[in-house]
């Protein structure tokens, strides 16, 4: 060693590895403009699609009139249904074992639905065909509402007419889609009738959407020389995109190549396959030509994958000193004019069972029936694993309920009911192994940062200032704990259309000791090129400036089932760092070789492999990258590279602590959030300041989803929150101040005991506003009242509870 | 959100502007600072085949406060209207409301103009004018004329202004006494679930003058002379605000919409005003 090798201190902090809250490398372009977005791609003569779309919620179509769009000086093409048919493409199969209609086939279901795609060599002369498409339409009765849709006589789904099975069992309607059942009916039926106190609520989780900022969309090229389909989306599974489009088209999966470019945001909505993409496809082959297809925020909003939409009805029962003891919950679930939720093959209502939550609850029982209605298809995982959002809204709604029925303070009946820390690994009633947690110390630290006791003594005192007229303006403490399940998963029991949901990375160290990994995941803001590169440098001892990350391209990335549900983190980070093992096995090597010792008698040390007890003799992993390639060693193939596909063993259960402190004015309904306290445990923590930013995003849609955000219908089918003017998208201006904390249980099973973030703060988020605005007005005999909580609803429930007289 | 193709035409003189108007008739329109019109086109709810940008015309962009009157050019940006010092001391609810009104990007943009001109009851500014008593200046092809503000709403996007007339200015007397603009919206760059101007001159206690309008609770402003009646010769006391409140009650007529049903705007448009009588009165 000489003077000039820097100490151990300084060469770990030149890695910026993990821990170290590297800035964002994506961040360059992005600030600046430079990014590169489905809607930035122009190729040579590409063309321009639009869709005609239903205005109806239900209705027959009689005719379309194609003639006079035709007839528009630069229309090239209008699809429609009866094109697609002889390719078989007028219907597509969706991630739920449905299929939805790429074209109107005869009838719409709701209202956007796709009835006709008009081709243009311009996008403003497409949008100028689509007025002239003319469609005659007859309308029929409309069902918004699942349980009338359970009761009526209108068939919307007259393709499935007559079959009582659908793709996860029996249909006991013909608007009926499935019944998914999980738990023990009996036992949890036992319990309830022998329970000292039984707490029951129906709560309805309203319909709302991701609303990404970049909308979604694609760009088809058919090569008619070579035969290959180019294909570049805005999609957060490219690789699953490959492969449905190959086994939709007939072309051979090699000769399709997916792109997902710069993605701007997904939050679920770009999990599932839409028309567009099929249509500009099947328009570049009849074409011959490039088509891109991008669809308007109206668009994005009123036919892409909605979220929720849930009915839920919980019974809890406990002891009379607050001890759970049974759960029952039946949800009726409106799917839409077609199920397109985006959930592993064997679970329809996703993981709707992780909803015992963060409660140690012996038994229970959990049904959910799925439902079509005159709405757009979807229930995507907006901003959460599968449906876990809404498993932890109502378990921790039912707790609150609980709280009152007992009349107990709602923080220490959560306390008494957590698993505790020495029962993990912790099997659930409905099934999910818990990987570790340490709820109890989260909860204490949270309180005591927030002074739980003094925000109660403030709480009280404002009810009877408010009760003597002095005040106006009552005071909410929102609490919500969370358990949220992610990092699908295992492939013995996860897979989209019988894909396994492993992930993947590729790495290759390069001759002079920079690299490049690969990955099948893909980013949608979530800093993939930074963090994943985190991961690498702290396994292979190579600075992550060195290293690049590349994801997105089917041509060159590895296999992989794409980024949502949290899983990129728990599931291709693990594959990262088991990739980056295996170079690091293979660098021993080399480096024994090097230092002519024994494998066994070297050990890595940060960047280097150095002998046992004499540091001054080593190679650092750019000498030994050099020798990978360039030096002859007996009995080692030359290059340095690895992959690894990576099976988790389990999912990963991050938690995380929440409170929120409101002041919400009785008179206008207007909520004022004066504090909000955020600890999430997402194990070890790669780098800190993009988990922060993490956080920051998933409050924010939590608050929006919590305070107003929504896409509501008319008893009609037309959608009323069509815009960014009545659709709630929060600015700077809404959004609090955060005050973030962390603790850290790393899994167990995950090779760097990370557990993923992105979402739990949404997850934990919606509750935790929502406990806010509702314990405000727990002193004057609120229960419950449904979200969205905008002014007018927050004014209606103080209006019932006779505040305004 | 694709507009239908049309004409753009960027004159320099006013005459140009009034004889494409009346070329065109109902095909075409004036374009202040775009942000009302250019999104009606991209929806399609507005078909002008020939946009005229008033951009280029001069003396529309000017901000007078003199002897008592205060002019402003058509053309002013609701940016301007906030920082221009002279305006906010001769009438500072000018700058109040103006700070209430969409978002600093919009504002950029928007003008005051377009605002008044333009005929939706979300706007802001055609209200405040009603509460100001403002004049409204318009030139046509037969040359000026001036309407006063609280009669130039008729009905959503209907004005007394003709087709081929264009709005140059508004003026008013610099107001007196305490003012207020109180305004709920369900956030940033929203339209008023409920807005109140009002303006109060307070002599030896007791109110000597009032002017009340309420924003976005009828299909045009309403301008309560009620409310005001109510006001006048008390001392702004708990029952005269009451009384005023009841007064405006009878002078709105909402609608329901995404914001609300008819009940809760009616409750929050009294507690609006409510406060906004108090800010005044404490500010008189
Ligand atoms: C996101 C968003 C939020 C908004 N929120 C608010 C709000 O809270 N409150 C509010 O008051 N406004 C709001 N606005 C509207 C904004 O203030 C507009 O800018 C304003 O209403 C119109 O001004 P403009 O200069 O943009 O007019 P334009 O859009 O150019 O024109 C509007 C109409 O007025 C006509 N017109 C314009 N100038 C003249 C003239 N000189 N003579 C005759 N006719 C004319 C045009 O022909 C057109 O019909 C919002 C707008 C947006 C996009």
């Amino acid at each position: 060693m000489n003077d000039l090798t820097p100490d151990r201190e300084e060469r770990s902090a030149n890695l910026k590895g993990m821990g170290c809250s590297r800035k964002r490398v994506e961040d360059a372009r992005f600030t600046q403009g430079k990014g590169n977005y489905v809607d930035d791609i122009k190729l040579p003569g590409m063309l321009h699609g639009d869709f005609v779309r239903s205005p109806y919620a239900h209705a027959r179509v009689v005719s379309i009139n194609k003639d006079a769009a035709m007839a528009l000086p630069g229309v090239v093409a209008v699809l429609t249904a009866e094109d697609l048919a002889p390719l078989n493409l007028h219907w597509m199969p969706t991630l739920a074992g449905d299929k939805q209609m790429v074209l109107a086939d005869g009838k719409v279901l709701f209202q956007g639905q796709e009835v006709a795609f008009v081709v243009a060599s311009d996008r403003y002369v497409a949008a100028d065909a689509v007025e002239l498409v003319e469609v005659e339409y007859e309308e029929l009765p409309v069902l918004t509402d699942p349980f009338e849709a359970l009761k009526s006589d209108v068939v919307l789904r007259e393709d499935l007419a007559g079959q009582t099975e659908g793709a996860h069992g029996p249909r006991k309607h013909h608007n009926h889609i499935f019944t998914w059942e999980q738990g023990d009916e009996t036992g949890t039926n036992q319990v309830l009738d022998n329970a000292e106190v039984v707490a029951e609520e129906t709560m309805y989780y309203h319909r709302t959407h991701p609303c990404p900022l970049e909308t979604c969309g694609s760009v088809a090229s058919m090569d008619k020389v070579n035969g290959k389909l180019t294909l570049w989306g805005t999609f957060q599974a490219p690789h699953v995109v490959r492969t449905v489009a190959s086994l939709l088209s007939g072309i051979e999966e090699h000769n399709i190549r997916v792109v997902s470019p710069d993605i701007g945001g997904g939050f679920g909505n770009k999990v599932g396959v839409y028309p567009g993409y099929v249509c500009s496809i099947v328009a570049s082959i009849v074409t011959g030509k490039p088509v891109k297809w991008v669809e308007d925020r109206m668009e994005n909003l009123m036919s892409t994958a909605f979220a929720r939409d849930y009915w839920m009805t919980g019974k809890i029962a406990a002891t009379k000193d607050g001890k759970i003891t049974g759960l029952h919950c039946h949800v009726t679930a409106d799917h839409g004019g077609f199920d397109a939720c985006a959930d592993p093959t064997k679970f329809p209502a996703g993981f709707m069972n992780i909803c015992t939550g963060s409660y140690d609850i012996p038994v229970a029982y959990l049904a959910v029936d799925g439902v079509y209605t005159n709405k757009a298809p979807g229930g995507v995982s907006y901003r959460c694993s599968f449906r876990v959002t809404e498993a932890v809204y109502f378990i921790e709604r039912m707790i609150e309920v609980l709280a009152i029925e007992l009349d107990m303070d709602a923080a220490e009946l959560r306390r008494i009911n957590f698993i505790k820390k020495e029962q993990f690994p912790y099997t659930a009633a409905l099934g999910w192994e818990y990987d570790s947690g340490d709820y109890h110390t989260a909860w204490d630290k949270a309180l005591k940062t927030v002074d739980y006791d003094g925000l109660r003594k403030e709480q009280a005192e404002r009810v009877e200032a408010f009760k003597r007229g002095e005040t106006r303006k009552l005071m909410g403490v929102g609490l919500s704990f969370f358990t949220e399940i992610v990092g699908a998963g295992p492939v013995k029991n996860c897979d989209i259309l019988g894909m396994g949901m492993f992930d993947s990375c590729e790495i290759r160290i390069h001759p002079t000791g920079s690299a490049i990994a690969r990955l099948g995941t893909i980013s949608q803001g979530q800093g993939h090129a930074t963090t994943f590169a985190q991961i690498l440098a702290s396994e292979i001892g190579i600075s992550a400036d060195s290293i690049t990350i590349e994801e997105g391209d089917t041509d060159t990335a590895p296999y992989g089932l794409g980024t949502y549900g949290s899983r990129s983190t728990p599931v291709a980070g693990a594959a990262t760092a088991m990739a980056g093992r295996k170079i690091r096995a293979k660098a021993q090597m080399i480096a024994a070789y090097l230092l002519e010792v024994h494998d066994d008698d070297v050990e890595f040390d940060i960047d280097r492999f150095v002998v046992k007890g004499a540091p001054e003799k080593f190679k650092t992993m750019k000498e030994i990258a050099y020798a990978a390639y360039n030096q002859a060693i007996p009995g080692i193939e030359p290059g340095l590279e690895a992959v690894s596909y990576y099976d988790p063993p389990n999912m990963t259960y991050p938690f995380g602590a929440y409170v929120c402190v409101m002041d919400i004015d009785v008179d206008t309904g207007v909520p004022e959030i004066r504090r909000f306290y955020a600890l999430d445990d997402c194990g070890t923590r790669i780098n800190p300041m993009i988990i922060e930013g993490q956080v920051h995003g998933g409050l924010t849609e939590a608050l929006a989803v919590a305070l107003g955000q929504e896409i509501a219908y008319d008893k009609l089918g037309n959608v009323k929150t069509g815009t960014l003017m009545d659709f709630f998208l929060p600015t700077a201006w809404e959004v609090p101040n955060y005050e973030t904390d962390y603790t850290v249980t790393p899994s167990p099973h995950h090779p760097i005991g990370a557990k993923g973030v992105g979402e739990s703060p949404h997850v934990g988020g919606v509750p935790c506003f929502s406990n806010a605005v509702q314990d405000a007005f727990r002193a004057f005999g609120l229960r419950h009242t449904n979200m969205p909580h905008d002014h007018w609803r927050i004014w209606q429930a103080a209006n019932q509870l006779g505040l305004h007289d | 959100m694709i507009p239908a193709a049309f004409d753009y035409y960027r004159p320099k003189g006013m005459d140009e502007v009034i004889a494409l108007l009346q070329e065109h008739g109902d095909d075409a329109r004036v374009m202040a600072g775009g942000h009302s019109l250019i999104p009606m086109m991209k929806l399609r709810m507005a078909e002008v085949p020939h946009l005229i940008d008033l951009q280029d015309i001069d003396g529309l962009s000017d901000i007078s406060v003199d002897q008592g009157r205060i002019t402003i050019g058509a053309m002013v940006t609701q940016h301007d209207l906030i920082n221009h010092d002279g305006l906010t001391a001769a009438a500072p609810i000018l700058r109040e409301a103006a700070l209430q009104i969409a978002d600093p990007q919009v504002r950029y943009m928007g003008t005051v103009g377009g605002n008044v001109a333009n005929g939706d009851p979300g706007n802001d500014m055609p209200g405040l004018m009603q509460c100001l008593d403002a004049q409204i200046h318009l030139i046509g092809p037969d040359g000026e004329r001036t309407v006063a503000a609280r009669d130039y709403y008729e009905a959503a996007y209907m004005t007394d202004r003709e087709d081929d007339e264009v709005l140059v200015s508004v003026s008013m007397d610099t107001p007196q006494g305490g003012y207020a603009y109180e305004k709920q919206k369900r956030k940033i760059g929203d339209y008023a679930t409920a807005a109140a101007a009002v303006q109060i001159v307070k002599v030896g206690g007791s109110v000597k003058s009032a002017s009340v309008a309420m924003t976005n609770l009828s299909d045009v402003p309403v301008w309560s002379e009620a409310a005001c009646d109510a006001l006048v010769g008390t001392a702004c006391d708990a029952a005269a605000v009451k009384s005023a409140v009841a007064a405006m009650l009878g002078d709105i007529d909402p609608a329901e919409d995404n914001r609300g049903p008819v009940a809760f705007k009616r409750h929050v448009a009294g507690i609006i005003l409510t406060r906004a009588i108090e800010r005044a009165w404490s500010r008189a």
